[in-house]
Formats: structure tokens, C-alpha cells, sequence
């Protein structure tokens, strides 16, 4: 095992486990939502298990993954060591005890405050300070990717980055930038009230510098998938990629679109006037540009891949797939549930259209598609595959990990609809009971909140499977080796020479100005405005 | 760079599918005024109960027939906690928050804002049939969140 391959490992297993750990209180929230008395059901732990979960899932599970995943591409595609070993090893450290800090205060009951920590809801500082510490880890990781590919270029000054890596580079810029503005809210606002410094903060200033990171969160999120739909699935499907220059468009679109929306999370918010939430509104349906593109182009090399396989006919290449390998399986599902979460998010950034959803269970219906589905699955599926080859292991339990990507599909599928239709019908998120007092409104929703807990004991036995496999790989997969990491080829040569999609500096500064046009003259007049703080509030 | 022709189409009509949802909201906005509560009005939330805005809460009717319906959310219930309004006129609901960030959903319409301290939530909307709506907090305010209701009684208008 080389130093590169133990550095990702370690990685993963931080966000493997992260992840069991919050399906298990996933699982439990789904039966407390349907009202089912079950023991040691209590508010008090509702509300802690789904800060938990939330904080976990969102973001310990997904930041270690895409760290792990950063590491992989570096080594495998630049065929480097990641630059700057001792960096990378704090920036693990430092994310992992922030982590533990941040978890330990969550379970203590210090911070049921959930992971969108709204002031003047107010956690205990080491809460703060365990997220910090993450953010500062990845931050160190962002630091290493940017500095193995100088060093990369350095040789070879006019050769692109290989694909995975553009991709790669792309989700780093938007975590820089996105960053930024979570440091602010937390560094400035709510670290020093929370320790006693300050006697209040402005909540609609704390939901403005949140949501300028909360939606980019959401590409960091999502960027490391499309790398591995583009990247990975064609090869794993016995095919090409249909087209490597629209794929670097893509990524570079999403640069400069990513971070310019975040008020579309706050339609619903005083203290913002509409015409900026509408600006944000326009830039957000641009982002769904790429995304097109992306369903076009991942679609097409199935394609390619089915028919290289053998198929004539119009559509039988979707049955030469190879339905049956976990890893394959996993990114296919894991995009028609995308799909679907898709179309989801442009009704939920429709302006005024937001008013019939926000913050109803179609928002959680929503983002168990995209976030939970697009990228839980995919990176499920990219564990399968990456996890016996880093560690010198063979699979071990391939059955149930042939299994688990369907259940996954069933439970989000049951769980998903279901939210979506409550929603509709007017059923807020995160409540920890959905009785209302015997209201007769809220009596319609009760078969569809059973139907959810069905989802979710379908999730919860599909995450179980997943970690039967992992761990079993890890304790006792059969020593192996030559198992190659193999990336896509494109259908067409890549350029020999950069171009101008190459050219990151120049799309991160278009990517500031657009940041600088949506958000610094609201927040200028914001600032502006006579305000009143509030005090911090502890009601859990 | 080499585009298929078949993306290019995918890409055009993509293009298009976006100008045509960008130009539906933007006729809403433009046509019917289609926008989401967005009022910016500041208030002191350690002094609510106080304010002349909102000493008097519960619902005043103008000389048109319209009403106005003043409420403050708090841990964990709305003061006042049932509101009869008029159906077929137009209603303009103000809401501040007097401790943490409360939603303000009516269940079964589009009426939905955000109730967040130190700020005067404000919409007009009209309700055509009369009857009993639940209102409900939809933001997490703590451990009694999900038991945070009102009443909204829409009555018939001769």
C-alpha cells in the first residue's frame, strides 16, 4: 500500500463510518415522523438525532468522502503523490477532532440547534469550533489538490489536466469560495456570542452568510459525483465517454454559477427585498445548464457502452448494461433518482412558486434525491470500487453489495414520494410528530408518513448492507493484488493542447465578479440598515 | 471543439426549456405581481410585546372590508392563537418572532414566511373558501416545535 493509498483510506473509513452512524438515527427519525410509539421515543431525541444526522451525513460523511476521493484522483490520474504529505495528514487530523468535538457536543444535548444552526438558536461553542475544525482540515486538503497540480502542470505546462482532475479542481475552487462565507458567520457571529464576547446577532445577516455557503455546499457535494458519472461509470459500463470538452464546459460552468444563488434558500425570508431574490432566481436556472448537458453526455456513453456490447436495436442497450456489478448499478440509480430531484429543485427556485414548499417535507423529499441519492449513491458505489483496490482486498459479502444499490432505489423511491406528496399537502419538515393535536388536516397525511417509514426501513437495511460490506472488506476481504483503478476514455482524443476551459484563474475571477454582483451591494445595504440584534435562546 | 449534432440540439432545447421557466416567473412577477413575502421592516425582538406595532395583536378590519391580522410567534405557540378573517377580501398578515426563528405556514395555501427576530414579516393574500386552516410553525424552534399551532377561521362574507 503506498503512503497516497493510506492517506485516502484513512479517509474513507472516517466517512464509511460517519455515514453508519447516521442512518441508524436516519431510521429512527423515519418511525418517529409516523408516530410509531416506539421505546426511548422522546422530542428530545428526535431533534438531537436529526442535528446528528444532518451534521454527519451532510457534512462529515460527504467532506471525508470527497478528501478521499481528491487524494485518489491525484494519485491515480496525475500519477503523483499528493504534494505536501504533512499538510494533507493535519488537514485529516484537524477535520477528524473537529469532527468528534462537534459530535460529542451534539450527543451530549448541547447543540440540538440542527445542522443549519440558525442563531439565535445557540449550541455550545465547541460545536462552533468542531465545524470550524472541519472546514479548516478541508481547507488543508484544498491546499494539497491545488499544490499537486502545480506541480503536475509544472512539467508539462501546456498539457490539460486529465478530466477527473479538471473536475477536481473545480470543486476546490467552489469550496474556497463558498467557505468564506460560513467562516464570516461563524468567526465573526457566532463564535464569540456564543462563548459570552457578544450579546447578540442579526439572524437574517447569520441566514445571508449561511446560504452563501449552503448552496454551493451543495456542487462541492455534487461536482465529486458528475466526476465519477463521467470519469468512472463509462468504463464501468463497458464503454467511452461520449464527449470530454462538454464535460470540462460543464465544470466550469458550474464555477461560475455555483456560489451567486443562495438566496433562492431564502424566498421565504424578511429583511431581503424581492428583486434580489429574483436576480438569484435567474442565475439559479442557469445552473441547470450543465446538468442538461450532464444527462445528455453520461446518458450517450451508456449508450456507446451498450451498443459496444452488442445492441442494434433502439433501446435494448439499456439491457447489455451491466445491471449486475454494484458499482455500475449503484451511479446508474443513483442518476434516475437525480433526474427526478432535478426537476424537484426548479419548482422548489421558482420565486414565488417556493411559497407551496418551503420548508414542508417536500424539501426533505427533494434533497434525499440529490444530495442523498446523486451523491450518497454514487459515492456508495465508488466505495465498492475504490475501497478493496486501495486496501489490497477482494470485495468480501458481493452479494449483499449487488443488492444494496436496488434497495437504496426502492426505499428513496417510497421515502422520497411520499415526503413530496405530505409537502404538498402542507407537512412541515423535521417535526417530531405529525398529529397536530388530532387536526383533522393533519390526519390526511398519516398513510403517507407510514408509507416514509417503510422507505426508510428499506434505506436502513440497504445502509446496513453497505456497511456489512465495507466493514467485512476491511476485517476480511481476501488479500489481492493488481486490482487496476481505471478511468473512462473519451470517444474522441482530447486535445493535446490547454485551452481556454483550462484556465482556472481566469474562471475563478469571472466566478468572484458574479459573486461580488449578487451579493456585495445587499449586504452593503443590509449593513446599513438600523438593526437589532437577539439574544441567544436554548430551548432544547 | 467537436459538438454532436445531437447535442447541439439537446443543448438548444435546453437552453430553451430555462428561457421558458425564467420568462413564466418573469411574466408572474411582471402580470400578477407574483412574488415571495419579502418585506424589510426591523423591530427590537427583546421588546415585542411592547412595540405600538405590535401591543395590540389579533385582527382590525378597514373601511374597504380588508382585514389586517397582527401575531407574534413565540416558544412554542402564536399569540393570538385563533384569528377569524373574511373570505374574498384581501388579508395582510404582520408577524415578528419574540425569541428565536418561527415559520409562519397556513396549511393548505400558499400563504408561508419565515418569522425571524428582529424583523416584521408582512404578505397580502385573499382566501376564496371559507373554513377552518391549520397554521403551523415550520422552522425547527425547539423540543416542542412540532406542537406550535394556530387557528385560522376564514368566514363567509354575505
Amino acid at each position: 500500500m503506498t503512503r497516497s493509498d493510506r492517506l485516502s483510506l484513512a479517509h474513507f473509513w472516517v466517512a464509511i463510518l460517519a455515514f453508519g452512524a447516521a442512518s441508524a438515527m436516519a431510521f429512527m427519525q423515519a418511525l418517529s415522523r409516523a408516530s410509531l410509539d416506539l421505546p426511548w421515543r422522546s422530542a428530545k431525541m428526535y431533534y438531537l438525532s436529526v442535528t446528528a444526522h444532518g451534521v454527519l451525513m451532510a457534512l462529515v460523511f460527504t467532506t471525508f468522502f470527497i478528501m478521499a476521493f481528491g487524494y485518489v484522483v491525484v494519485s491515480r490520474t496525475l500519477e503523483q503523490e499528493p504534494s505536501g504529505m504533512k499538510l494533507a495528514w493535519a488537514g485529516f487530523w484537524i477535520a477528524l477532532a473537529g469532527t468528534v468535538t462537534a459530535a460529542a457536543t451534539v450527543l451530549a444535548g448541547r447543540a440540538t440547534v440542527l445542522y443549519t444552526f440558525y442563531p439565535p438558536l445557540q449550541a455550545h461553542p465547541a460545536f462552533y469550533i468542531g465545524l470550524t475544525l472541519v472546514i479548516v482540515g478541508s481547507w488543508c486538503w484544498g491546499a494539497v489538490m491545488l499544490l499537486s497540480y502545480r506541480s503536475w502542470r509544472a512539467t508539462r505546462p501546456d498539457q490539460p489536466a486529465p478530466l477527473a482532475m479538471h473536475g477536481m479542481m473545480a470543486t476546490v475552487i467552489i469550496w474556497f469560495i463558498a467557505t468564506i462565507g460560513v467562516a464570516a458567520e461563524v468567526l465573526l457571529q457566532l463564535i464569540p456570542w456564543s462563548l459570552g464576547w457578544t450579546a447578540t446577532v442579526d439572524p437574517v445577516l447569520a441566514r445571508m452568510l449561511f446560504w452563501y455557503f449552503g448552496h454551493p455546499l451543495v456542487y462541492f457535494w455534487l461536482l465529486p459525483a458528475y466526476v465519477i458519472w463521467y470519469t468512472v461509470l463509462p468504463r464501468a459500463a463497458g464503454g467511452k465517454l461520449f464527449s470530454d470538452p462538454l464535460a470540462r464546459l460543464v465544470f466550469v460552468l458550474f464555477i461560475l454559477f455555483s456560489t451567486p444563488v443562495g438566496f433562492h434558500h431564502q424566498f421565504m425570508d424578511p429583511g431581503v427585498s424581492a428583486g434580489w431574490k429574483l436576480l438569484h432566481t435567474f442565475l439559479t436556472f442557469a445552473i441547470l445548464f450543465p446538468s442538461f448537458i450532464t444527462a445528455f453526455t453520461v446518458t450517450a456513453s451508456m449508450e456507446v457502452a451498450g451498443r459496444m456490447r452488442g445492441a442494434t436495436g433502439l433501446l435494448d442497450w439499456i439491457g447489455k448494461l451491466p445491471w449486475r456489478d454494484p458499482l455500475f448499478s449503484s451511479v446508474a440509480l443513483s442518476m434516475i433518482l437525480f433526474a427526478v430531484g432535478g426537476i424537484g429543485g426548479a419548482i422548489n427556485a421558482s420565486f414565488g412558486m417556493n411559497a407551496v414548499v418551503h420548508n414542508t417535507a417536500f424539501i426533505q423529499g427533494h434533497f434525499h434525491l440529490t444530495v442523498g441519492s446523486a451523491v450518497a449513491l454514487t459515492f456508495m458505489g465508488a466505495a465498492y470500487w475504490l475501497v478493496p483496490r486501495l486496501s489490497g482486498r477482494e470485495l468480501e459479502l458481493s452479494l449483499l453489495a449487488r443488492v444494496q444499490p436496488y434497495l437504496w432505489f426502492v426505499g428513496m423511491m417510497l421515502f422520497s414520494f411520499s415526503n413530496h406528496i405530505t409537502g404538498l399537502m402542507g407537512m412541515p419538515r423535521r417535526i417530531y410528530d405529525a398529529s397536530y393535536g388530532g387536526s383533522t388536516v393533519a390526519a390526511a397525511w398519516k398513510g403517507l408518513t407510514g408509507v416514509s417509514a417503510v422507505g426508510g426501513l428499506f434505506l436502513f437495511a440497504s445502509a446496513g448492507f453497505f456497511m456489512l460490506v465495507m466493514i467485512g472488506t476491511g476485517l476480511a476481504g481476501k488479500r489481492t493484488t493488481g486490482q487496476p483503478i481505471e478511468w473512462a476514455e473519451p470517444l474522441h482524443p482530447v486535445a493535446a493542447e490547454r485551452t481556454w476551459l483550462d484556465r482556472y484563474w481566469v474562471w475563478t475571477a469571472v466566478a468572484i465578479v458574479l459573486v461580488l454582483i449578487a451579493y456585495a451591494y445587499p449586504l452593503w445595504i443590509h449593513l446599513q440598515m438600523p438593526r437589532f440584534g437577539s439574544p441567544g435562546f436554548k430551548p432544547f | 471543439m467537436n459538438v454532436e449534432l445531437y447535442e447541439k440540439i439537446w443543448m438548444w432545447a435546453s437552453g430553451f426549456l430555462i428561457v421558458a421557466f425564467v420568462t413564466t416567473i418573469a411574466v408572474g412577477v411582471a402580470g400578477s405581481g407574483l412574488q415571495p413575502p419579502s418585506h424589510v421592516e426591523t423591530i427590537d425582538p427583546t421588546k415585542v410585546w411592547n412595540d405600538p406595532r405590535f401591543a395590540k395583536r389579533g385582527v382590525s378590519v378597514d373601511e374597504h372590508g380588508g382585514a389586517t391580522v397582527v401575531l407574534i410567534a413565540m416558544m412554542f405557540a402564536f399569540q393570538p392563537a385563533e384569528v377569524h378573517v373574511p373570505a374574498n377580501r384581501p388579508v395582510t398578515f404582520r408577524v415578528t418572532s419574540a425569541d428565536v426563528t418561527h415559520g409562519f405556514e397556513i396549511v393548505g395555501t400558499n400563504g408561508n414566511t419565515m418569522v425571524v427576530p428582529g424583523y416584521v414579516s408582512q404578505f397580502t393574500t385573499t382566501f376564496r373558501t371559507p373554513g377552518e386552516y391549520l397554521i403551523v410553525c415550520n422552522e425547527y424552534c425547539g423540543l416542542s416545535h412540532h406542537l406550535m399551532s394556530a387557528k385560522l377561521i376564514v368566514e363567509p362574507q354575505p
